[in-house]
């Protein structure tokens, strides 16, 4: 049995910006996020399943004021701990706190590398609070990814990103092709770039890395629906990264929640152990035996496991079904038809906040 | 392609990669932004030394004492390895 390494700990929905890319879900249930206690045994749990690494992600996790609470938490445990911030919020002050708390390192978002451009994705004036962000992270020598989500509207920018990038002081940059899940798929017609943007994304990559591969890491997470096969969604369903949701739902992958018939547990209610070895939503498509033809009989069945599930549920409504992005899928025809389509795009709709009831911290 | 690497340099753990402990084997780990990985005992050996203090021939050395079966081809191929993987910044001594 494989064990997690990875714990995805999405403290809150909230979030100061408005990106019409996130793939947050759409429609949040009214819910209850956990409280402190609440996740420290989350956290407790994971170290006991064998969990190395803790991705404190959101939403925004800032929003929470007991963040530092949680990272001092987690990285006692011993766990890799990792922030997956806006930046909005993260002032010298909240910084220095983070840092003596133990965080080991700070995934920043940068919507584009042109501050107009990128304040109108983000839906609010944020540029300025970002490199304050990015300076103040920088200044602690706490290693900094600088994240930028690519579509449509910036992919034309990537020199711009990587000399900003390393003007920051960033240690690795990573550009990231939108993943179409939540509101981005909303929005899908306005984001998917061209193909030949892509070539073109591809081509301004490698010469960056020529000229700056020595001082910036530059990662390059591909437009899945203009490659030939699948991504290897999570590393495998189940396999490698566990998710716990603001509510306390357990899912194999951020976007599982959507999947109609999964029966999702809440840590509220059973432990992680329990969830991650006999939960039905963890075992359903753990391994290769789910899978129907042209997967089963695929030797890359276990390169990418036959793709992301919750692509294949929302392109085809069953998600057992080959991921269509994969060019040997019966479905691919709904991923070649959009990736080909020269309509009109519909005006980009901006993500806004669920209705969420805040628990205080506990104190 | 192979990195370069030469005995007098003194290779240090990037910065954001620090070495931890599995909680499930005891086993060293080396744990970075987007992953991990769990170190053999000989391995685990080495990158404890990677702290920019070390030279590669100190660590050869102190390897060899330890383990009989650990040649000098090993240790430096283990640390171009995870030099490629940008987990090791060389040092240059």
């Amino acid at each position: 049995m494989d064990r997690p390494l990875g714990l995805l700990a999405e403290l809150t929905y909230r979030c100061p910006l408005h990106c019409p890319y996130c793939s947050n879900p759409v429609a949040v249930p009214r819910t209850v996020e956990l409280a402190l206690p609440e996740w420290f045994r989350v956290l407790d749990e994971a170290r006991q399943l064998g969990v190395l690494q803790v991705h404190l992600t959101g939403g925004e996790p800032l929003a929470r004021p007991d963040l530092a609470a949680l990272v001092a938490r987690a990285r006692d445990l011993g766990f890799y701990v990792n922030l997956v911030t806006s930046g909005v919020g993260l002032d010298e002050r909240r910084a220095v706190e983070l840092a003596q708390a133990g965080l080991d390192h700070v995934q920043l978002s940068i919507q584009d590398a042109d501050r107009t451009a990128a304040d109108e994705v983000a839906g609010a004036r944020v540029w300025d609070r970002k490199i304050t962000a990015a300076r103040a992270v920088t200044a602690l020598e706490l290693p900094l990814t600088i994240n930028v989500v690519l579509h449509r509207g910036n992919i034309g920018r990537i020199g711009p990103m990587v000399d900003l990038a390393a003007a920051l002081g960033a240690d690795r940059l990573e550009l990231a092709h939108t993943q179409y899940y939540g509101w981005a798929l909303l929005n899908r017609s306005a984001l998917l770039p061209t193909r030949e943007q892509v070539v073109a994304a591809e081509h301004a990559v490698a010469q960056a890395r020529a000229t700056h591969g020595d001082t910036l890491e530059i990662l390059y997470v591909v437009a899945d629906y203009h490659e030939p096969y699948p991504k290897p969604c999570m590393h495998g369903w189940g396999r490698r990264h566990i998710i716990v949701a603001p509510d306390g739902r357990v899912l194999p992958c951020p976007a599982a929640g959507q999947i109609a018939g999964l029966d999702i547990d809440n840590v509220r209610e059973h432990s992680l152990r329990t969830i991650w070895h006999h939960s039905v939503t963890f075992t359903r498509f753990r391994g290769s035996e789910w899978m129907p033809e042209p997967c089963r009989s695929c030797p890359r069945k276990e390169i990418d496991f036959g793709g992301c599930r919750c692509q294949a549920f929302q392109l085809t409504g069953d998600a057992a079904r080959a991921d269509p992005v994969c060019q040997l899928s019966p479905d691919h025809h709904l991923i070649s038809a959009v990736v080909d389509a020269s309509g009109p795009q519909q005006p980009l709709r901006p993500r806004v906040n669920p209705d969420t009831h805040h628990r205080q911290p506990y104190h | 392609m192979t990195v370069a690497l030469s005995l007098t340099d003194r290779p240090q753990l990037r910065r954001g990669v620090r070495a931890g402990t599995d909680p499930l084997s005891g086993e060293t780990v080396l744990l970075f932004p987007e992953g991990v990985l769990i170190m053999n005992e000989t391995a685990a050996a080495v990158v404890r030394q990677c702290d920019g203090s070390h030279s590669v021939a100190d660590m050869v050395r102190s390897v060899g004492e330890v383990y009989d079966d650990v040649a000098l081809d090993d240790v430096m191929s283990l640390l171009q390895d995870l030099i490629g993987q940008g987990l090791l910044v060389a040092g240059r001594g």
